[in-house]
């Protein structure tokens, strides 16, 4: 069932994902990034870290990506085709074979995963799986960030303020002297 | 093939036929949700309203459903086909999918029953609980299921090809934004007390009295983010004080004014479809769910809860239409002035506040 599932769910993300490079339409690519990642949410799911799905659902299928489709939406960008000039022709076989190259290293990124059983895999630390199944994954991840990893939280936290104030300042209204 | 569990059977039936009624007795009462609201605001307007299609106008939204699927299904030229067809879908499956974790009643069938001869246990993913989906996550996937929502409107604004439905879009969307995080942020007090995020036992906290007669409903004890969640349910379903989605002197109809036929019909269900969803949240968070005296006699305990949760609802549904009736619309200005400069504080004050009242007086 789990495998069914995995498989159901894996096949849909991988095929969002391509459709969202694929698309000429910028918003298109968008709707399939947000199906990417409600598909990934599902995934979450199926092991188990119903926080996570949630999360990943809220923050990136659902703040992020507004963001984005506001953007593409507003600004009107086209779903122009990419025009080659007559001289382009060597550029796009480079392209290809550095593509055909990325593949390749990403196929062989997550071959090395599944086939490594060495010990960084499986469970390990204080919150192994039994033991966020029985207090409950929310109250896990709550434990872990205001214990273990209280300061990168709190760095990430004053990094985003940081952002925020900057953009602020960036799109503030100029005033003439 | 291991062996078929019997329970695991006997539960997954008693689900799934859970589901169906539910689900049945959920589209009649949207149906009839449209007739209320037009017969209610008549009366506050002082005319009949539609009262010709049988008794009191009872038949009205068959005849409403009827007009819906005859009417010619308009493509606008130069919408994005795909995006347009979409956009109705998306809004009105989120608006049913919150069902799901509502908790509607308490016990709804007996844990054991023996059915020929043989003992089943019903109580297999909760199947005997007055809940669909008793998920310990359940707030969090109330507002992960908004957030999609808010897609079917910034989509049917982009898929109709129109500048007005655009604008009705953004606005429904910024406003969704804006208003869902101070929903959210109220919540944090709830989440606090009864540290849980199940909306079950959310509800079972909120049974008792304080001196043997308040009851011990959050709106009581947490009157501030009450109100700050009340404010924030009328914006995000976009009813009137707050409609500029549709707001039709300025954006003619907003996001729905291309849509025809059924897809129009599906936003005017989604829309009655949030008004509900939002009316039995509320009740749920603040006003006690299925709690209510009496729910422990032994021949009433199934049905009981059940009727305290649907009268509880309906009250909040005619408070909709009544402060529809009542106020006039808001600026949109205003609206994001007053989600994010007076809303929002106030509900990081009620997160501050509630653990100086439970240091004092414990989880109350």
């Amino acid at each position: 069932m789990e495998l069914i599932l995995f498989f159901i769910l894996g096949g849909m993300a991988l095929t969002a994902a391509l459709c969202v490079v694929l698309q000429r339409n910028p918003v298109y690519s968008a709707l399939f990034l947000i199906h990417a990642f409600l598909c990934i949410a599902g995934l979450y799911l199926l092991l188990g870290a119903e926080f996570m799905a949630v999360i990943q659902i809220i923050l990136y299928a659902g703040a992020v990506m507004m963001l984005f489709l506001y953007v593409i939406m507003l600004m009107n960008i086209g779903g122009e085709g990419p025009e080659y000039a007559a001289g382009e022709r060597m550029r796009r076989v480079i392209n290809i074979g550095g593509v055909l190259a990325m593949i390749s290293v990403i196929g062989l990124g997550i071959s090395t995963t599944l086939f490594y059983g060495g010990p960084q895999l499986g469970p390990k630390g204080s919150y192994g799986p039994r033991i966020a199944e029985n207090i409950g994954n929310t109250k896990a991840i709550a434990h872990l960030l205001f214990t273990d990893y209280i300061l990168p939280f709190e760095i990430t936290s004053i990094l985003l303020l940081a952002a925020m104030v900057g953009v602020v300042y960036l799109a503030r209204r100029i005033r003439a002297h | 093939m291991p062996e078929l569990n019997a329970d695991l059977v006997a539960s997954v039936i008693l689900i799934l036929v859970k589901i169906g009624v539910f689900f049945a007795v959920c589209m009649t009462l949207l149906a009839y949700v449209t007739l209320v609201e037009r017969r209610l605001l008549a009366f506050f307007q002082e005319r009949h309203g539609p009262d010709r299609v049988g008794w009191q106008g009872l038949l009205q939204p068959l005849a409403d459903g009827i007009k819906m699927f005859l009417k010619e299904d308009i493509t606008v030229s130069g919408a994005d086909k795909v995006v347009y067809i979409l956009a109705p879908i998306v809004y009105v499956a989120t608006a049913l999918m919150v069902f799901t974790v509502i908790p509607f009643g308490n016990t709804i069938w007996p844990e054991t029953m023996e059915i020929g001869g043989r003992v089943y246990n019903f109580t297999i993913a909760s199947a005997n609980r007055g809940i669909i989906a008793d998920v310990n996550v359940a707030i969090l996937i109330v507002f992960a299921i908004s957030s999609i929502g808010t897609y079917g409107l910034i989509m049917a604004g982009w898929g109709s090809n129109n500048k007005y439905a655009l604008l009705g879009g953004v606005r429904a969307t910024a406003a969704m934004i804006s208003y869902e995080l101070a929903a959210g942020l109220t919540l944090v007090g709830i989440i606090m007390t009864t540290g849980t995020m199940s909306m079950m036992e959310i509800v079972e906290f909120q049974s008792g009295y304080w001196f043997g007669v308040i009851p011990k409903w959050f709106c009581f004890s947490q009157p501030l983010a009450f109100v700050i969640f009340l404010i924030a349910a009328f914006a995000e379903t976009g009813r009137t004080p707050f409609d500029f989605t549709e707001c039709e002197n300025e954006l003619v109809a907003g996001y729905q004014m291309e849509y025809s036929s059924m897809k129009f019909g599906l936003f005017y269900m989604a829309e009655y479809g949030h008004v509900i969803a939002a009316s039995a949240l509320i009740v749920t968070f603040f006003l006690g769910g299925w709690q209510g005296p009496f729910i422990d006699l032994a021949v009433l305990k199934y049905f009981l809860p059940i009727i305290y949760f649907s009268v509880k609802t309906f009250v909040l549904v005619f408070f909709f239409i009544w402060v529809r009736a009542t106020f006039p619309r808001f600026r949109y200005d205003l609206l994001m002035k007053l989600g994010w400069k007076v809303l929002l504080p106030a509900a990081l004050l009620n997160i501050l506040i509630t653990p100086f009242v439970m240091m004092l007086f414990g989880r109350m």
